[in-house]
């Protein structure tokens, strides 16, 4: 299992490194200057090459590049032509922020996504499973931005329960994750409906009713456990998608995260913090690919089984 | 019947199961009625369709609910009517009293658990047991069914496919049923291990006094195993009897086709002969008798009249015209 996690972690490195060359070259050739964003219409030819130099952009493309990679390599993602400060230290800043969004958007869409996919698969084509998926297909059309501020103004301007923006305490979170979790629990449940649909038909869970079992634990401990694969995939892509930061989400609320920062950083063409963000981005959803995997072989022996035996590359 | 007879006894009367599928309702199940005594064992033969699982099934109250349209007639054991059981009744009755090991051991075990806890779990309901000694039950089963204890903590998949019926041997065992239902228990086994599993059960089933209903096609397996004989065709029963009267004296003419079926080693055949034709169709079957179309000796009236199973002697039923005209 060790060496499984080691080969997967080596394996992480190169895809690192092809994601910063490409990120690198596409920002090379986008058009749009920083030093025109950073110095304004009134800059002087003279200044504006100044900055130019003093910020390396006057080399060519293949020395900028070195310098970068080499730079990386020692964990160095340069700082923000905007504000100067050091881009690696600014995603760290603003990594809880985002973690916390991220985290409890997951956990909020299984508590509630998986029992109301489970209630929809026991009474499949009946009128609740009906009601359920027009619910859910309603709700995961609907777009998060939209939601968020109808959200807003219910809960901060009708109602004034909680605030509508900025961070400072648990309550100025409950908007952002409810307004990003509605979809994900719809999508959540949709996957379990039809999931659990496919193994309460099984051979296993009429031999586990054969035993004697109650409904209850029919259910909970033979036919979800073997349903929960696909349910850990749309979980852990969605986890790792939203650790690059919900950059949408994060705008609207004013939430200083790490997608509100890359956001900013491609407004205005300020490469570090595009670079360092794609890659932190990079890394985040590799690692959480690298859980998924791990939990996949949690939940199911037979894959964990492979794991071990080295068969699974 | 007095009640002392009925403990343990077993009496489907008239039971009807249809299917829905597509808009279209497939039956299943016509009318099948057979008596069981206790610590007796029942051979219920036919062909793939002819209603034995969903008959086996319907006792057990395990039909798939999603496709079940209508389940009817009188299912009698200890005295109680299994289809008017409370659902926790049920629970009691299914793995308790009754229990069932099931066609195709590749898919009968949950994947993600221990064969352990699979056998565990009906000792925790029905017995009682605590985790310590419910385990040490399962150890104690799995010994009973030829699998070495320290494979208990071990899952289905690393178990080859005789192994695995023994496990659903062995679940189905576990807190001493009253009776056992195996249907096709060795369907999907090798040649080899067939002969292993079929007598494993049969040692447990006369070591423990059990009743049995064995479903199958395979009428060597019956000879072999089985105190009476139920042909089932297309949902209903055509002939039944003791072992030896069907065996010695088969009177309908699909229980004959079966036999002709079988390749005797004694003589010297060159082909086999089977059954000509299909099994009727499920959502239409056909007015008169419904092996008539398949049936060398069919007549008009076979296709015009249903007819009832009538006694030939003894305890041997049969449904065939050639026993009215006899009568």
């Amino acid at each position: 299992m060790w060496k499984y996690i080691g080969k997967r972690l080596l394996q992480m490195i190169p895809i690192l490194v092809v994601v910063a060359i490409l990120i690198f070259t596409l920002m090379y050739f986008v058009p749009g200057d920083p030093i025109q964003i950073l110095l304004g219409d009134s800059a002087t030819p003279v200044q504006i090459e100044e900055a130019r130099a003093r910020l390396g952009l006057d080399q060519p493309y293949i020395v900028r590049l070195k310098d970068f990679v080499v730079d990386l390599c020692h964990l160095d993602f340069g700082e923000s032509y905007m504000t100067g400060t050091n881009v690696g230290r600014e995603l760290i800043n603003r990594f809880p922020n985002t973690l916390i969004l991220a985290l409890f958007c997951v956990a909020v869409s299984l508590i509630f996504g998986i029992p109301i996919g489970i209630h929809c698969a026991l009474k499949a084509d009946k009128l609740p499973d009906r009601i359920w998926l027009f619910v859910t297909m309603l709700c995961s059309s609907m777009p998060s931005f939209w939601l968020a501020l109808m959200l807003v103004l219910l809960f901060a301007l009708r109602l004034g329960w909680l605030p509508s923006n900025g961070i400072g305490g648990w309550k100025y979170f409950v908007l952002p994750i409810m307004a990003n979790s509605i979809g994900s629990i719809a999508g959540i449940a949709r996957q379990t409906r039809s999931s659990m649909l496919e193994t309460i038909r099984s051979d296993f869970v009429t031999t586990a009713r054969s035993k004697g079992l109650s409904e209850k634990a029919v259910i909970l401990k033979h036919a979800l456990p073997n349903a929960l694969i696909p349910i850990i995939t749309i979980a852990g892509g969605h986890f790792g998608f939203m650790l690059g930061g919900t950059t949408v989400i994060e705008s609207v609320f004013s939430i200083p995260g790490i997608g509100n920062y890359m956001l900013t950083g491609i407004n205005n063409r300020d490469y570090p913090v595009v670079q360092g963000g794609i890659i932190y981005i990079a890394f985040a959803f590799a690692i959480m690919m690298l859980v998924t995997d791990l939990v996949y072989a949690f939940v199911d022996p037979r894959i964990k089984a492979q794991y071990v035996s080295g068969k699974k590359k | 019947m007095s009640n002392t007879d009925k403990k343990g006894y077993l009496s489907v009367q008239d039971l009807v199961v249809e299917y829905r599928s597509g808009g279209e309702t497939v039956q299943a199940v016509n009318h099948i009625s057979f008596d069981l005594p206790s610590g007796r064992s029942l051979g219920l033969v036919g062909e793939t369709g002819a209603g034995k699982t969903t008959t086996a099934k319907s006792i057990m109250r395990i039909l798939p609910d999603h496709a079940t349209q209508k389940v009817e007639g009188v299912i009698e054991y200890d005295g109680k009517d299994i289809l008017k059981l409370s659902e926790a009744e049920m629970q009691k009755v299914r793995g308790g009293k009754i229990s069932m090991i099931f066609q195709d051991p590749m898919t009968a075990l949950n994947p993600v658990k221990t064969v352990g806890e699979q056998i565990a779990e009906g000792l925790k309901v029905h017995q009682g047991l605590d985790k310590v000694k419910a385990r040490e039950k399962a150890i104690e089963m799995l010994n009973t069914v030829g699998i070495s204890q320290d494979r208990v903590d071990e899952y289905p998949h690393q178990f080859s496919g005789g192994m695995k019926q023994r496990v659903v041997i062995a679940i189905a065992l576990a807190c001493n049923p009253e009776l056992i239902i195996a249907d096709e228990p060795t369907t999907a086994l090798d040649v080899t291990i067939q002969a292993q599993v079929l007598e494993l059960i049969k040692k447990l089933q006369e070591e423990r006094g059990t009743s049995m209903i064995l479903i199958t096609h395979d009428l060597g397996v019956v000879a072999q195993i089985c105190d009476d004989v139920a042909i089932v065709y297309a949902g209903e029963i055509v002939e039944r009897g003791t072992l030896e009267e069907i065996y010695d004296h088969p009177m309908h003419p699909y229980t004959e086709g079966l036999f002709g079926a079988i390749p005797e080693l004694s003589k010297d055949v060159h082909r086999l002969s089977p059954v000509p034709g299909l099994p009727p169709d499920p959502t239409s079957l056909p007015q008169g008798c419904y092996f008539a179309p398949r049936c060398p000796y069919a007549t008009d009236a076979c296709r015009e009249k249903h007819f009832a199973l009538e006694k030939v002697s003894g305890s041997h039923y049969v449904r065939c015209i050639k026993k009215e005209q006899e009568g």
